[in-house]
């Protein structure tokens, strides 16, 4: 059995009383992406630095390919690369000054730093810029640098703390189709608050809330989603309790422009209502599956444990 | 790592113009004042003549010279040590050595290698002025070696303790300030010597200066360089017990 390469067991993170981190536990395989998610404060920063061992956990321990944060640092921070929220550059060096000396602080030996810094600008679109003052970018680039930063020396686990913020759509998408490619060896953990990009990135999300992990499936179990339902048209008038009454229907109810919604239970086909449908010659002209969105489960569980905790 | 870290701060103290503008102020003073030193040297040299045991060039010259060196660098050392660690906090890029495989000692002493070749040019810079003496006459080159390694240990534990400083605050001028106090605390610290009976000796033992001026009169006492040691490897241990415990609050 290959153990996990990101394993965090009973994290918690107390800033004085305040706690930030409360008891989290997961672990991350090779090759998937995981997307954390969570309101302003919720703590995915803090686990980050946690896991990046930028902060020191209060309680619980952290493991990175198999080396523990505290015990082993070196070992375990050579199988990591970081961004933070604020990329760590250094304004003053150039491009290419800047990622040799991020190639040697990785323990990249001297003569592959040179091969190593072509690869990385390739990867990140940075061919054109080598040259270039790092404070003379703009806020995208140098946020391309932050990411080329963090995979230069090739790490088995990247941690990315918002990163396309201050990208524009089609870098955005670039960078996406980055991370989706160094999903596919590595580990990713992306923190964000664009929930479509974790649509899109993602194998697995996390929705933590005020320091708690509040949801934790993958992303293909979201987008089938628990149950599904349909908006249906018709053109002949039909009464709700006739829909109600289908197979397979959990319940229907009738939306204000004369469609119906069919909620079916799960695994459910909506096979019945169109074999009715053909049948009475109801005049069936729509059948739109209407799928639970990451925005719409974010919302309904990050509010459901705002009433909870008022 | 601890020489990558080094290098990498020793180069970024050039591309600012402040460590040019140090250097170049220095330079500017000291010259002159090893001018006027000479000066009065010439000025005095028929009356050495007629002494027994006369003091050499290098006491009269050198020593003196190299005192008040000393007392600018007092001034000059809190301005290149107070960015090395506040700056990169404020500017959140001291993560990116702590999220590299390198610890927080060699982290540390990288940078305090880098303030330490740094120093290392500017007061080889100032021994060029001593050592262009060898073009007319004799200088005690025994006692030149004792003065320029006592300069090093002394900005060694300048730059340690300026280290520390700065690892305590974002604020750049915070950390100068604090340090030219420090500085300028242990400097002073054995002027109450003489009234304070009992405490004497202790508080001339902690006084930078006292050890600085055996060195410069070209007595290399054991008990000096020690002295600095334990203040530099004090101050930089200090820097990394404060650095690591950042990261549990």
């Amino acid at each position: 059995m290959t153990e996990a390469l990101i394993r965090v067991e009973n994290l918690s993170r107390y800033y004085q009383n305040h706690c930030a981190v409360k008891q989290l536990s997961f672990n991350l395989d090779a090759g998937e992406v995981l997307g954390f998610l969570g309101p302003n404060g919720a703590g995915k920063s803090t686990t980050m630095q946690v896991i990046s061992g930028n902060l020191a956990p209060s309680e619980g321990e952290v493991s990175i390919a198999g080396h523990d944060i505290i015990e082993a640092p070196r070992e375990a921070k050579r199988h990591l690369g970081y961004l933070p929220e604020n990329p760590p550059l250094y304004r003053d060096a150039s491009v290419d000054e800047y990622l040799g000396y991020c190639a040697r602080l990785r323990r990249i030996p001297k003569p592959q730093v040179a091969a190593a810094l072509r690869k990385v600008k390739a990867q990140c679109g940075l061919e054109t810029s080598g040259a270039r003052l790092i404070g003379n970018l703009s806020k995208g680039y140098q946020q391309r640098v932050g990411i080329a930063q963090a995979i230069i020396h090739d790490p088995p686990v990247v941690i990315l703390d918002e990163p396309t913020v201050g990208l524009d759509p089609i870098q955005i998408r670039e960078i996406r189709e980055l991370i989706r490619s160094l999903g596919s060896e590595r580990s990713v953990i992306l923190s964000t608050h664009i929930l479509s990009e974790v649509q899109a990135t993602c194998d697995r999300v996390q929705i933590i809330r005020a320091g708690e992990l509040i949801y934790n499936a993958s992303t293909a179990a979201l987008n089938q989603g628990h149950e599904v339902s349909y908006r249906v048209a018709l053109r002949q008038p039909v009464r709700l309790e006739e829909l109600s009454a289908l197979a397979g229907v959990d319940h229907a109810e009738a939306l204000d422009d004369g469609r119906f919604r069919l909620v079916f239970a799960i695994d459910a086909t909506p096979d019945a209502l169109v074999e009715r449908a053909a049948k009475q010659q109801w005049g069936l002209r729509e059948l739109v599956p209407e799928q639970q969105s990451l925005e719409e489960l974010f919302i309904e569980l990050t509010r459901h444990e705002e009433i909870e905790a008022s | 790592m601890i020489w990558i870290i080094g290098k990498r701060e020793f180069a970024a103290m050039f591309t600012a113009p402040l460590a040019w503008v140090i250097l170049a102020v220095v330079q500017v003073i000291i010259g002159y004042m090893f001018l006027a030193n000479l000066d009065s040297f010439f000025l005095l040299q028929p009356q050495l003549q007629q002494l027994e045991n006369t003091p050499g060039v290098t006491d009269i010259v050198v020593t003196p010279l190299m005192q008040v060196a000393a007392i600018i660098m007092l001034m000059v050392m809190p301005l290149l040590t107070m960015r090395s660690i506040a700056e990169e906090k404020r500017n959140r890029s001291l993560t990116l050595l702590i999220s590299s495989p390198v610890s927080m000692t060699e982290i540390v002493l990288g940078k305090f290698l880098g303030l330490m070749l740094f120093v290392l040019v500017l007061v080889g810079m100032l021994m060029l002025m001593p050592l262009s003496l060898f073009l007319g006459t004799a200088p005690d080159a025994g006692k030149l070696l004792s003065i320029f390694l006592g300069m090093l240990l002394l900005l060694g534990a300048f730059s340690a303790i300026g280290l520390y400083l700065s690892s305590l605050t974002e604020n750049q001028t915070i950390a100068a300030v604090g340090t030219f106090g420090v500085l300028l605390m242990l400097w002073i610290i054995d002027w109450l010597s003489g009234s304070v009976s009992q405490g004497e000796s202790l508080l001339a033992y902690l006084s930078l200066l006292h050890h600085h001026q055996s060195m410069l009169e070209g007595v290399f006492n054991s008990s000096d360089i020690a002295y600095y040691l334990l203040l530099i490897v004090g101050f930089l241990g200090l820097t990394i017990r404060q650095l690591d415990r950042e990261r549990l609050l």
